[in-house]
């Protein structure tokens, strides 16, 4: 018996060792983010720049990444000048995107990280072409626009520039509201035609429908004549695996997970038709 | 033909009925359950939600879907994932995260202990069998003793965590189950089928203990074993859906077949770390049972025996270990590439400060290993030859402990930064990255791999002519290792860019890998035919064995905070991305709270345990008949 009460006295002084290491640290909860309501009648552009700090901060999580170095993993915003930064950048040969100003830059940034990549802060192996950053738009981020502008603004303001971003209208947060359910709840309807399908998946954003002019990809008015249905097929679900010639290998790969197959094949059969 | 063959199997032993009945009743079984699946719709996934990323373009078998579409199917109910308020969640009067926390834990504790001991169990019959020594196949059937009530306590706790979900969490539940479908019951199919195996398995040992009817034995190992490790995978894809999910769109609905549902980024690196896990942890446990019997007799010949078994357990629990950083190297990594915010939370956000607990206890854990092998050196007398290395073995092992729990920064006071000069210390600063700890780490599997290489030597003498240069190999080997493991860690992590920082912890963890592989090469050589130095089993101090209650109390606190972490990184999400978790407790709690209920559930589980050993030597106990016995009772 004596053994007994020995082994166990043991065991639970050892655990209790350990227990009273977890009270030795640091004792922080991690909260989960308070949808806060804010009074947009009496909202002034100071306050707006406070939220967007405290949106940096917290909801956002930028500041997970974007720390000063050595131990960020992204650029150091807080301690750049981003409207300096955003010139420098839209000048840069690299620069993919479409904007022209610091604000757009930003926003862009935030929404399609991968526009612009940093030397030496892209996915590994993408040789800086893609950004590790989350889009934050989407979850588990889920900025809404009002929330990206307070950003931009704080973003802005912080190294004593003009703010460039309006404050929101009832009307802008009415809009918010209404296009937040994509939070969850209800799932994206299928289309029901070719046309609705080729504008869920924004394909004439970077094809011309209806001629043979080169956007970001080759125009599709003759699709028909070129390819067959199943080489349609193939380019839509693995668009690398033949790149037309004279035309960067942009197309996303990943309309195989999004597409339904009927979605697919209204589209497959819509473009054989063009001929 | 028939008839021959029917003579051959007959002369080899197969006749025996029972024998023949259980192998077609697995056979059964196994082929049975597949034209059933197929019945409840998990063959057609396909035709259920169409998912394209499964349409085979190339080949000649593609089956146009377009025939669908002219017919005019219509597109599956898309069901998103649900919206939870607080009130979806019922309120029981206590925290109902706590309740499903203890009870989870215990499952998977008991679930990792008994899915592990047959894994080995098995091996050991296997050695028994290929060297003829009666000693593994009898210590293999003990193991296998130990733990067999541990199979019920682990349906208990089990079924009590499922109640538990379904009452507490019933959306997400739902949600779960609409997600994997059908796969629930293939998950309570494998229960039966493991049950059987078990219990056949067990209770058939001494009747299938020789010729033929060994390999039919073995072969219900084997068979057990294939569904605890079905079991244990399928569980797995449920927890990694949750962190990373996949074959659903950004709502939920679910968009993949139940393959691409459970195939998550995580699922295989979870499935590797958790088997190798579960292996050191049912070395563990086993070999506290073995101490506990050491110490509470006198007998020389079974504390003899004992000893064996606690070595047994003790080596099988630390050989796990020594590869399971990498397997968590590879799981961390899966992570940051799926998710570089999750990744952030896990290591560098509020949970970082739980890797500081956590070196504490692989160091417990290093340690007590170490120890218990130095003190067991003293069951040979060729251990005195290497002596002189447990000295420098013990001060790599603490120095690079110290240096894991060296923390990076620190919540301080105005005054206290002001005192230290700033948040970093400016000598013990740099020990506080990663790149110190790459090479802590590494240096304490290299030094603890040489503790039981030389233990292995210890009651040996090699006999081939090329030993000194093997030996000069050996140690060249060792000196290369942790001269590149410490040039490494210090040029890559200090002064060059940040990016090269995680590609030198592989170059590392291959140096570590290149000493052990080596060793085990080289020794296996060099000491064939070696002489043998007489060895005394039962010839270990006391306080060894307390080095083996150490073990199983820091592997089960380990695995407690290892949950915590894996489950933490989800922050406010039941499944990440998809479902937001909106319950009272959806807030990552703090390390001290942590702390307390994994203390709870470790010291429950080692109640539970020791119940288990209980009723194991209970089953070899029989009381002696009284001399006289009266109506109504004993005189």
């Amino acid at each position: 018996m004596t053994i007994f009460f020995k082994t166990i006295g043991f065991s639970i002084g050892l655990a209790l060792v350990f227990t009273l290491v977890t009270q030795l640290l640091p004792q922080v909860e991690g909260e989960a983010p308070v949808e806060t309501k804010v009074d947009l009648g009496s909202l002034t552009m100071d306050d707006f720049v406070a939220m967007g700090e405290d949106l940096f901060m917290n909801k956002g999580t930028c500041t997970l990444c974007h720390k000063p170095p050595p131990i960020g993993r992204a650029p150091d915003i807080q301690g750049m000048d981003m409207v300096s930064t955003s010139s420098e950048r839209l000048a840069d040969e690299r620069y993919q995107g479409e904007s022209k100003d610091a604000a757009g830059y930003i926003l862009e940034s935030m929404i399609d990280p991968s526009k612009f990549v940093a030397v030496g802060w892209g996915k590994k192996g993408s040789n800086d072409t893609v950004s590790p950053m989350p889009a934050v738009d989407k979850a588990p981020i889920q900025l809404s626009a009002m929330e990206m502008d307070a950003i931009i603004a704080y973003l802005q303001a912080k190294d004593g520039n003009e703010v460039t971003v309006s404050l929101p209208s009832p009307e802008a947060a009415a809009e918010v509201a209404a296009a937040a359910p994509a939070a969850g709840g209800v799932a994206p309807a299928p289309a029901t035609t070719a046309e609705e399908a080729l504008g869920k998946y924004a394909c004439s954003s970077c094809h011309a429908m209806d001629s043979e002019d080169a956007l970001v990809g080759p125009g599709l008015a003759t699709v028909g004549a070129r390819l067959s249905e199943a080489e349609i097929r193939q380019s839509i679900v693995d668009p690398a695996a033949v790149i037309t010639e004279g035309f960067p290998p942009a197309m996303p790969a990943d309309f195989a997970e999004k597409m339904t197959v009927k979605e697919l094949e209204m589209i497959v059969q819509h473009l054989a038709e063009k001929k | 033909m028939r008839s021959n063959r029917h003579q051959s199997i007959r002369r080899n032993g197969f006749s025996n009925r029972p024998g023949w009945l259980l192998s077609l009743l697995a056979v059964l079984l196994v082929f049975g359950v597949t034209p059933v699946f197929a019945d409840m719709g998990m063959g057609g996934a396909e035709q259920r939600i169409a998912p394209i990323g499964r349409v085979h373009i190339e080949g000649q078998d593609f089956v146009p879907v377009a025939d669908s579409v002219a017919s005019g199917a219509e597109e599956p109910e898309q069901i998103a994932a649900p919206r939870t308020s607080r009130k979806d969640y019922p309120n029981i009067g206590v925290s109902s995260r706590a309740v499903v926390w203890i009870l989870a834990q215990l499952h998977l504790f008991f679930g990792a202990l008994v899915l592990a001991v047959p894994l080995f169990v098995l091996v050991i019959e296997l050695v028994g069998v290929t060297t003829g020594d009666e000693r593994y196949d009898s210590m293999a059937h003990e193991f296998m003793k130990i733990s067999l009530t541990g199979f019920s306590i682990t349906a208990i706790f089990g079924g009590s965590l499922a109640l538990a979900l379904f009452l507490l969490y019933p959306d997400f539940m739902g949600y779960m189950m609409h997600v994997f479908g059908a796969q629930w019951l293939v998950y309570a199919g494998l229960f039966f089928l493991e049950s059987f195996f078990l219990y056949t398995y067990y209770y058939g040992w001494n009747a299938m203990r020789y010729g033929n009817l060994k390999w039919v034995h073995l072969s219900l190992g084997l068979l057990l074993n294939g569904a605890g490790m079905t079991i244990m995978v399928i569980s797995n894809s449920w927890a990694t859906f949750m962190m990373a999910p996949s074959g659903v769109n950004e709502v939920g609905v679910v968009v993949g077949n139940i393959w691409e549902v459970m195939k998550g980024p995580l699922w295989n690196p979870i499935n590797l770390h958790r088997f190798i896990a579960n292996i050191g942890f049912g070395g563990a446990v086993v070999g506290a049972y073995a101490a506990y019997k050491f110490l509470s007799t006198k007998d020389m010949e079974k504390r003899a025996h004992y000893d064996w078994m606690g070595y047994t357990s003790n080596f099988i629990a630390i050989l796990a270990f020594l590869p399971l950083p990498f397997a968590g190297y590879w799981l961390m990594a899966e992570i940051y590439a799926y998710s570089q915010q999750m990744g952030i939370t896990a290591m560098g956000g509020i949970l970082a400060w739980l890797f500081i607990v956590q070196a504490v206890l692989i160091g417990t854990i290093l340690l007590a290993g170490n120890y218990y092998l130095w003190a067991g050196m003293s069951r040979t007398e060729g251990s005195k030859r290497y002596k002189p290395f447990i000295g420098f073995i013990a001060f790599v092992l603490v120095v690079c402990f110290l240096t894991w729990v060296t923390p990076h920064t620190l919540i301080l006071s105005a005054s206290e930064i002001a005192q230290l000069g700033g948040s970093h210390h400016h000598i013990l600063g740099p020990l506080g990255i990663m790149p110190a700890k790459n090479i802590a780490v590494n240096l304490m599997l290299v030094v603890t791999f040489l503790s039981f290489q030389l233990y292995r030597r210890s009651d040996k003498v090699a006999t081939v002519t090329w030993a000194p240069i093997g030996n000069a190999l050996m140690v060249a080997i060792y000196v290369v290792a942790i001269v590149n493991i410490i040039f490494l860690g210090v040029y890559y992590g200090y002064f060059t860019n940040t990016v090269y920082k995680v590609g030198s912890s592989v170059a590392q963890v291959s140096s570590t890998l290149v000493v052990i592989i080596a060793g085990i090469v080289i020794d296996s050589l060099m000491f064939k035919n070696a002489k043998t130095l007489p060895s005394h089993w039962g010839r270990i101090p006391d306080r060894a064995q307390y080095a083996l209650f150490a073990l199983p109390i820091a592997f089960t606190w380990l695995m407690g905070l290892m949950g915590y972490v894996r489950s933490s990184v989800k922050t406010h999400w039941h499944v990440y991305t998809v479902m937001k978790d909106n319950s009272p407790d959806n807030f990552i709690p703090t390390i001290g709270y942590a702390g307390n209920m994994i203390t709870i559930v470790t010291v429950l589980f080692l109640l539970f345990v020791l119940f288990m050993f209980w009723v194991a030597s209970l089953s070899g106990t029989k009381q002696a008949k009284p001399e006289t016995v009266t109506e109504g009772g004993v005189a």
